[in-house]
């Protein structure tokens, strides 16, 4: 009597504790397909990434007419928090569970883990909002497309511009983990190329730190021409209001944003961020085709305006599709076939134009110098920019030889 | 360029008045600690979930009524301090039995609560807080470049410190208050209301958190996980201090800032870290703490 | 057998039942993070349980045995159970390290320098990137073969070496606490001055179990970095000491059962409600006040105290 009281109590116990673990769930039929977006929802990089990259795909499916031509597309989201092991999980939670496609993902160190969970599971990963070029260099492999731009884009274009216009001793304060190193790393060379020097480097801890007054003083009171800012997001933006804060531009000292997104000019204000230079691949305002789109979008993001990044997703998803179309759903389950059906195609959607996608991986476009106007000059809302120089895609990015990628035939 | 031990004066300087900015939060927030702590022997893990609440509070009070900085300093405190008077009838008088440990994990656990929700509600980055007009402008200190903002924060925390040591060292409604504490069945026989006067030094102790939070809103920016990054260092150090020691509280609140400073110049790696050094070397030579009265 | 109660035997018995059906009924990898956090929660339960001390910097030898670990395999190509005996080996040596400095320390010092010492680790763990890889963690750590024949990369023959180990974890502590050396140990946890009277060296006893709890740490530290193919910073911080002082606290403390019932519970919270966010982290705070407020005893205790009998 006792005991099989006992063991009832325990069981049930044991059973009600385990029914909240995640069953195996099967994998439907048809022409239906599952497409993860895995972004930082709550974080630093919430603007560039976030329910803005969500109301992209969900653009792309409706522009591509996806429900028209039979398919069933499924999206769901899920938060990395800037951590590589929730991301490396999701990500091997999602292709275990059949996801056919997982896009997105701002943050570096959680990119690269994914594409080692990518190749692992032979699923596809489009990477469009993450800046390391490694992802086409030593960490590239057949699952891993990397969409948008990366940092040797920045490090050239903006690096390179400040370094022209005389900021030729740099500082940098660095976010301390996969990015913000490697862009700091490529700026360096860029400007000791030029005949520059690199008088002064602190990394700090991301994504925690808020108070950056400590590094600015620092950075101040070794007398650089440019403070050289190699973080990105929400960072970015505490890092130059900060600057105002500690008389930084009052100096004479020049800021290089060296990734910046639109919404963090939104967020710093013109009054404060008019004068930057910053590089991006993609503006809303820049022709009717990018007007149309973002007109199309706004409706399901109305506080924040379509970033590169976020523009990336959508034209990832559109070409998806379209390569899905030509080899079928079954055949599309393999990472591998999908993405080389992806770089046998040209591009073309409203945001990027007409691209291609070359052998390593790496999607190939165009990219914009832009200076930031001043606020007399803004006529409309997010109305930011001036086009400084256009750079072509072959220079935008680093010569496929040079990156090091093992799927390239030396 | 003047140097001292390598390093430019200059830079040095800039850090540790800095680093007096930091300590100010340091000894404005251990204060409260070490006040909760010596009269009411609980630790008050959520110390750092008041702090950041009075920061959102502060927030709160601009962007939906309207109300500025200048009075945010006085109403923050009073409605944290309010919350905090509640806490304490409703939650924490039923632990005082238990293990002193439990408290530690009841007021873990409340710091919890409070990040999770203000990290459901503004995101785990938070919103940003301008310094009000009057105190905006940008100080020319020849060496470097201040926020006039930044040098009202070491003066209010001087203020506040020193008054509130000064109120519970030397007054005689300190006196109560150490008494009431100390021998609460003598007191009450007094005709005080033991119970009432713990809850209101909670509720005092929990409004300084809130207070340092109003001042910390323009400087470290307002966000869910400001609490925790800074309880570490806060009880840190009380427990340096030592545990019952106001005076001692804020004398080390200051001068870890300032050691932090000196690290920020010369081994930057370590200014995160050295707090905790200092703890562990201190305890090991004096258990009770610098100042502690066991 | 084993100094099993009734009860126990039987509570042993589903509980091998559990662990032989669960990876075909859920998904492998969350039961497997399930035993690794258990067997940490083990080792906290010895600590908080048997000597009634807490330690809110147990991450530190969770973490440094991940890493460890996941150096030691990635880097110099070691076969999985060297890492694995490398990363308990590790939690323990630093176990033993900053144990001899606390354990003379009352209560709240105690629980206050681990805290400060699990700090200093974090912060290590943050600077030394060629170790532990920073912000990045370590990446892409390879499951290769057991002993160099027997192949992991499937998920079910991982499954079964985490077994293995959470099993043989499970009977060892079970087994110390009722050996002779376990029942000094209780006498110490009932009256300290009596047992000093009767010669023991105390601090000795102490020590070692600390030992114990963060060998163990090291050892679920290690199987979980390879069982996940990463580690990262997360494993070292205040979150995870929270965390498993929560699992051993709402298990119940000193039960034999607790720290597995409360790995379970959390850990299959965070997967359950993980589209909710941050409320996970509200209701983790919701149900550590409750358990100090009302349920003190936890799950385990409970069940334990309502059928009279240990659990």
């Amino acid at each position: 009597m006792k005991v099989t009281r006992r063991k009832l109590v325990g069981s049930a116990a044991v059973a009600s504790a385990a029914a909240t673990l995640p069953a195996v769930p099967a994998r439907a039929a048809g022409k239906s397909l599952t497409i993860g977006i895995c972004s930082d929802f709550s974080g630093p990089y919430s603007n560039t990434g976030g329910n803005t990259s969500v109301a992209c795909v969900q653009q792309a499916l409706e522009d591509w007419g996806a429900a028209a031509k039979g398919y069933d597309v499924t999206v769901i989201k899920g938060d990395h928090q800037n951590k590589p092991d929730i991301g490396a999980g999701l990500a091997r939670q999602w292709f275990d569970s059949g996801v056919d496609l997982l896009i997105d993902v701002p943050n570096s160190a959680v990119a690269l883990a994914i594409a080692g969970v990518a190749k692992e599971k032979d699923k596809l990963f489009i990477n469009s909002n993450a800046a390391t070029s490694k992802l086409t260099g030593s960490a590239c492999n057949a699952q891993t497309i990397h969409w948008t731009y990366d940092t040797y884009m920045l490090a050239h274009s903006t690096g390179g511009a400040m370094v022209a216009a005389g900021g030729k001793s740099w500082f940098f304060i660095t976010a301390n983990y996969a990015f913000g190193q490697l862009l700091r790393d490529q700026t360096s060379t860029v400007v000791k190329a030029a005949g520059g020097t690199v008088v002064g480097d602190v990394d700090y801890p991301f994504p925690q730190t808020t108070d950056f007054s400590s590094f600015l003083v620092q950075a101040q009171s070794s007398g650089a021409q440019v403070l050289g800012l190699a973080n990105a997001g929400k960072d970015t933006v505490n890092s130059i209001k900060q600057a105002h804060q500690f008389g930084i531009t009052q100096s004479g000292m020049k800021i290089a944003g060296l990734l910046i997104f639109i919404p963090d000019i939104h967020g710093l204000g013109l009054d404060i961020a008019q004068g930057l230079i910053l590089t991006e691949s993609f503006y809303w305002n820049m022709n009717d085709r990018t007007r149309a789109f973002t007109k199309r979008v706004l409706p399901k993001t109305p506080e924040n305006y379509p970033a590169m990044g976020h523009a990336g997703c959508y034209s990832g998803v559109t070409h998806f599709m379209k390569a899905v179309d030509v080899i079928g759903v079954d055949a599309a389950s393999s990472g591998a076939a999908i993405a080389a059906q992806m770089k046998k195609m040209p591009t073309s959607d409203d945001a990027f134009g007409e691209c291609t996608i070359r052998e390593d991986g790496r999607f190939m476009c165009p990219s914009y110098l832009f200076r930031v106007k001043k606020p007399g000059e803004s006529s409309i809302p997010w109305d930011y920019y001036d086009l400084l120089h256009t750079t072509s895609a072959e220079d935008t990015f680093a010569p496929m030889a040079t990156e090091g990628c093992p799927l390239v035939k030396a | 360029m003047v140097m001292i031990l390598g390093k430019p004066a200059v830079a040095l300087f800039a850090q540790l008045l800095l680093g007096i900015v930091h300590g100010s939060f340091y000894a404005m927030l251990s204060m409260g600690l070490a006040i909760i702590f010596g009269l009411l022997r609980i630790i008050n893990f959520a110390h750092g979930a008041m702090f950041m609440v009075g920061a959102f509070v502060t927030y709160g009070l601009l962007n939906i009524f309207g109300i500025g900085f200048w009075w945010a300093l006085l109403l923050a405190p009073l409605i944290v301090g309010a919350a905090g008077y509640g806490l304490e009838r409703l939650v924490i008088q039923r632990i005082y039995k238990l293990d002193v440990l439990y408290g530690l994990l009841l007021t873990f656990g409340l710091a919890q609560i409070a990040a999770g929700v203000m990290t459901n509600y503004f995101g785990s980055d938070g919103v940003s807080y301008d310094p009000p007009d009057a105190l905006s402008a940008v100080l020319k200190l020849g060496f470097m470049y201040m926020p006039a903002y930044d040098a009202f924060v070491v003066f209010a925390a001087i203020i506040v410190c020193g008054g509130t040591w000064f109120a519970i060292e030397k007054t005689s409604l300190g006196a109560l208050l150490r008494a009431a504490t100390e021998t609460p069945a003598l007191v009450q026989s007094f005709g005080v209301n033991v119970p009432q006067v713990i809850a209101l030094t909670f509720a005092g102790g929990v409004a300084l958190a809130a207070l340092a939070g109003v001042l910390a809103a323009p400087v470290y920016s307002v966000n869910p996980g400001m609490g925790d990054d800074i309880i570490n260092i806060v009880f840190a150090v009380v427990v340096i201090g030592g545990m019952g020691s106001i005076g001692g509280a804020i004398l080390t609140g200051f001068g870890l800032g300032i050691i932090e400073g000196f690290t920020d110049v010369y081994y930057p790696p370590g200014s995160a870290v050295v707090v905790f050094v200092v703890m562990a070397v201190v305890l090991l030579a004096r258990p009770n703490g610098l100042f502690g009265k066991a | 057998m084993f100094g099993f109660s009734r009860a126990q035997l039987y509570g042993f018995v589903i509980l091998l039942v559990i662990i032989i059906a669960a990876p075909f009924i859920f998904y492998p990898i969350v039961v497997m993070q399930v035993m690794c956090f258990a067997l940490f929660a083990m080792g906290a339960n010895l600590l908080m349980g048997s000597v009634g001390l807490l330690s809110l910097g147990q991450a530190a030898y969770f973490g440094l045995g991940g890493y460890v670990c996941g150096y030691l395999v990635q880097s110099s190509g070691v076969t999985p159970e060297v890492g694995i005996v490398a990363g308990g080996a590790a939690g323990a040596a630093l176990g033993a390290v900053f144990g001899w400095l606390v354990i003379r320390r009352q209560a709240i010092y105690f629980a206050m320098i681990t805290l400060a010492l699990a700090q200093i680790v974090y912060f290590f763990a943050v600077e030394n990137t060629d170790f532990t890889g920073g912000e990045n963690g370590i990446q892409g750590i390879p499951r290769s073969a057991l002993f160099g024949h027997l192949s992991l990369n499937n998920d079910l023959s991982m499954y079964m070496l985490v077994a293995v180990i959470f099993i043989a974890g499970f009977l060892l502590v079970h087994r110390i606490v009722h050996s002779p050396f376990g029942q000094v140990v209780k006498a110490i946890r009932e009256n300290e001055p009596r047992a000093i009277s009767l010669g023991y060296k105390v601090e000795h006893y102490k020590w070692i179990i600390f030992i114990l709890a963060a060998g163990l740490a090291g050892v679920a530290g290690a199987t979980k970095a390879m069982v996940m193919g990463i580690e990262t910073l997360t494993d070292v911080g205040t979150t995870a000491s929270g965390l498993v002082v929560l699992m051993v606290l709402l298990g119940g403390i000193g039960t034999i059962y607790g720290p597995i019932i409360g790995a379970l519970i959390i850990v299959g919270m965070q997967y359950g409600l993980s589209q909710y966010g941050a409320w996970v982290t509200v209701i983790r705070g919701a149900i550590f006040m409750l358990c100090v407020l009302v349920f003190r005893r936890g799950v385990i205790g409970e069940l334990a105290y309502r059928l009279k009998t240990p659990l």
